[in-house]
């Protein structure tokens, strides 16, 4: 617990309850104080709360304990530089008065806000533009509150058209008709997607053009929603595992780390030491497989095919090792709360070895390619920049942050799994151009391929599983051959891990930056909540400000360069 | 619907030995157009990729425009939201064309069973292969792919095959 941060919040506001839980600060504001409270936050020289990590609400409709009012709307702020995390909640009685908005202060809050609105129906008082953004504009009703069914689906007939949305970004951008008029042209409106080979995924990208040039855009997501959160509150804390597979489904294992360490956070379970580097080695290889599918398509977008087989191939060449240790390709599900589903397997170092030489080997001939090549350079430098100042402001998070210059990464500022012993360096751009996105994930490639070599020699023998058993299942000799195992098994199985009553949030590196859950439980084996706060969901939501006045074809590339993965960015 | 050349024809005789020519070559030159989503679309690239290689099969020529291809591949879930947009690239597909649907949630909502997914693509277009798995390997939608080329070569070119379909969005 971080009992400098507690004090100085404090001593800050000395008429606000304020908690601990875990490492953050948890502030109980009421509506009319949020707004002072939060800019407070974030301008006061000694607390410069700069990042909103995230924004959600809660339903306590059917919560045991009893609440002040129905709703509670949590924002999460980070101030990077001292590591410090305070959590802002605010109860709601009456939803559709909701909470004053907090736009004006970060720009991440446009969409995070609008998240709520959708999923809980909670207003936010001067939002620019409040309205569904998961669900499609159809959708009747808020799916997340706890009186809305899960399984009550509603058809959608028709595609919004956003064409108020457009016009008023134009307004925004200060273009009009008339204008246009002038130079005797018109403006032309060009849509990609939802289904686009350039959006890797399932987004709409519509933009308002003059010529090639972008004058304004506006984003819809959410067809890839697939209702995690609410799917989550129907699981055991293990059952949810394989759901995080599928959040970011090009590093499949960084969700399934992320997710456990956040619930042992909050159960008081330590881990092993053996799993510690367990997780390490695999987290670090999985973030080399995610930059390598990101580089392999980014590069493939800018017509270097060539790129796609020297890079996609590794990955693929990968799953020998992974379908060997985990049994299945893409889809891990390696991770239990208190340990792994397994140890590795016998001679799995000489396999790794091997992997990590292929790689280094299709990553260099990669480079031979691109690193000083004419067309990636011109087609990437000074091309869709993205200020430090704006970056934070959006809520941006890992290798798009730090191409921006800002040095924020969790393994370093927030060191868990013994990730301060480990030789290595963050790198940070100078621009915050697509060429700096690129060539951070080259060399952070060749940071984590070093991580996993320096853990593969410190990883210590033992066992990988806790020996508890109120969290690791019993051994099956303890299963066959005794009730009290039988009995412990099946409760593990059927009621799931247990977690003490509470609220808490834990965050992760991933390939992509900051993976945060938010829980609340209330006390029994599943989440009352699981908010996954992914970090291609604020990067998204800042892409307009990164392609207005760019062309059309470097929108292509900057998309493929913040690496959107439907599966988080929609959940 | 039959078009072209079979749609003058009428049911004569010529037409036995004009299945099997016709078949022959849309058999082995299916191009597809991936309408990827979601982690499905992940493995279907590596089906594509050089390790596997689509091409063995003649499938390698992926169109992104509707108009130019025939076998509409479906990698992933398909949420309420998107289905009004997958239904319309069907339609926009000319005849003769056919749909593969990939993985779980593609054929039945997989683990999604709830408010925002569709629970399988059936409900709005009609399949002719389904593919089992969450993801399914490389393999098995090359099995897909010969199951559907099986199909087809059994097919006439007179026959509408879905003119009785009716889905949700209909």
């Amino acid at each position: 617990m971080n009992t400098t941060a507690l004090e100085l919040i404090q001593s800050t506001f000395p008429d606000l309850p304020c908690t601990a839980s875990l490492d953050a600060v948890v502030l109980t504001v009421q509506p009319e104080q949020l707004e002072t409270t939060l800019s407070r936050l974030k301008n006061d020289p000694e607390l410069q709360f700069g990042l909103l990590v995230d924004v959600t609400a809660v339903d306590y409709l059917t919560y045991p304990v009893a609440q002040e009012a129905r709703f509670a709307v949590v924002h999460t702020l980070r101030n990077w530089e001292k590591n410090q995390v305070v959590q802002v909640r605010t109860p709601v009685a009456d939803p559709a008065i909701g909470v004053p908005t907090a736009t004006h202060l970060w720009d991440s809050a446009n969409w995070g806000e609008r998240e709520t609105f959708d999923q809980y129906g909670i207003n936010f008082q001067g939002h620019p533009d409040l309205r569904r953004i998961l669900n499609h504009w159809q959708f009747e009703g808020h799916p997340l509150r706890k009186d809305y069914p899960i399984e009550q689906g509603q058809v959608c007939y028709e595609t919004d058209s956003l064409e108020k949305e457009i016009k008023a970004r134009l307004q925004a951008k200060g273009v009009d008709q008339t204008t246009m008029q002038d130079i005797n042209t018109e403006i032309m409106f060009l849509n990609l997607g939802p289904s686009h080979p350039a959006t890797h995924g399932a987004i709409r990208i519509l933009t308002a053009l003059d010529g090639e040039t972008i004058l304004a855009n506006v984003n819809e997501i959410g067809y890839l929603h697939r209702g995690f959160e609410k799917t989550a509150e129907n699981r055991t804390y293990n059952q949810i595992v394989p759901l995080t597979d599928r959040l970011n489904y090009c590093s499949s294992m960084i969700n399934n780390i992320a997710f456990v360490k956040a619930v042992e956070s909050w159960l008081g379970v330590e881990i092993t030491d053996r799993c510690k580097f367990m997780r390490v080695i695999l987290t670090e290889f999985y973030r080399v497989q995610d930059h390598l599918v990101c580089l392999a398509a980014n590069l493939l977008d800018m017509g270097g095919l060539t790129n796609y087989w020297y890079l996609y191939n590794q990955k693929e060449a990968s799953y020998d090792f992974i379908s060997r240790l985990t049994g299945a390709r893409l889809t891990s599900s390696f991770t239990r709360v208190g340990g792994m589903y397994r140890d590795f397997y016998e001679g799995w170092e000489a396999d790794m070895e091997q992997q990590l030489r292929d790689i280094e080997k299709g990553v260099g001939d990669s480079l031979k390619l691109v690193l000083k090549n004419r067309i990636v350079h011109d087609r990437s430098q000074g091309v869709c920049v993205m200020s430090p100042e704006k970056a934070l402001s959006f809520g941006f998070t890992g290798p798009c942050l730090r191409a921006s210059g800002v040095p924020f990464d969790l393994r370093k500022d927030n060191p868990y799994y013994h990730y301060d012993a480990f030789d290595f360096t963050v790198p940070v751009g100078s621009r915050g151009d697509v060429y700096d996105r690129i060539f951070i994930r080259f060399e952070e490639i060749a940071q984590s391929i070093s991580i996993v070599r320096q853990a593969m020699k410190m990883i210590p023998k033992g066992p990988v599983n806790v020996d508890n058993s109120q969290v690791s299942l019993p051994a099956k000799s303890e299963v066959y051959s005794n009730i009290e195992g039988l009995a412990n098994h099946f409760k593990l199985v059927f009621e799931g891990v247990r977690t003490p009553v509470g609220e808490w949030y834990d965050s992760f590196e991933a390939a992509n930056g900051e993976l945060g859950f938010y829980f609340v439980s209330d006390g029994s084996g599943r989440p009352y909540k699981c908010k996954v706060r992914p970090p291609c969901f604020y990067m998204m939501g800042g892409f307009h400000e990164m392609v207005e006045g760019s062309m059309i074809a470097d929108a292509i590339i900057n998309l493929g360069s913040i690496n959107i993965i439907g599966g988080e960015l929609d959940r | 619907m039959a078009l072209g050349l079979e749609a003058s024809l009428g049911d004569s005789v010529l037409t036995t030995k004009l299945d099997a020519v016709i078949n022959w070559g849309r058999e082995y030159s299916l191009w597809p157009y991936i309408f990827g989503t979601a982690c499905c679309a992940i493995e279907f690239m590596s089906a594509a990729a050089s390790q596997h290689d689509i091409s063995r099969w003649g499938a390698e020529v992926l169109r992104y425009s509707p108009r130019q291809a025939d076998a509409l591949i479906v990698c992933g879930t398909i949420s309420y939201k998107q289905a009004p947009v997958l239904k319309r690239i069907y339609e926009q597909m000319s005849e003769p064309k056919w749909v593969i649907a990939v993985g779980a949630c593609a054929t039945s909502g997989g683990i999604y069973d709830n408010y925002c997914t569709l629970q399988g693509i059936d409900q709005i277009i009609p399949v002719d292969i389904y593919v089992s798995g969450c993801p399914p390997r490389p393999e098995t939608i090359f099995d897909a792919l010969m199951k559907l080329q099986d199909q087809v070569r059994g097919e006439s070119v007179l026959q509408d095959r879905h003119k009785d379909y009716k889905g949700i969005l209909d």
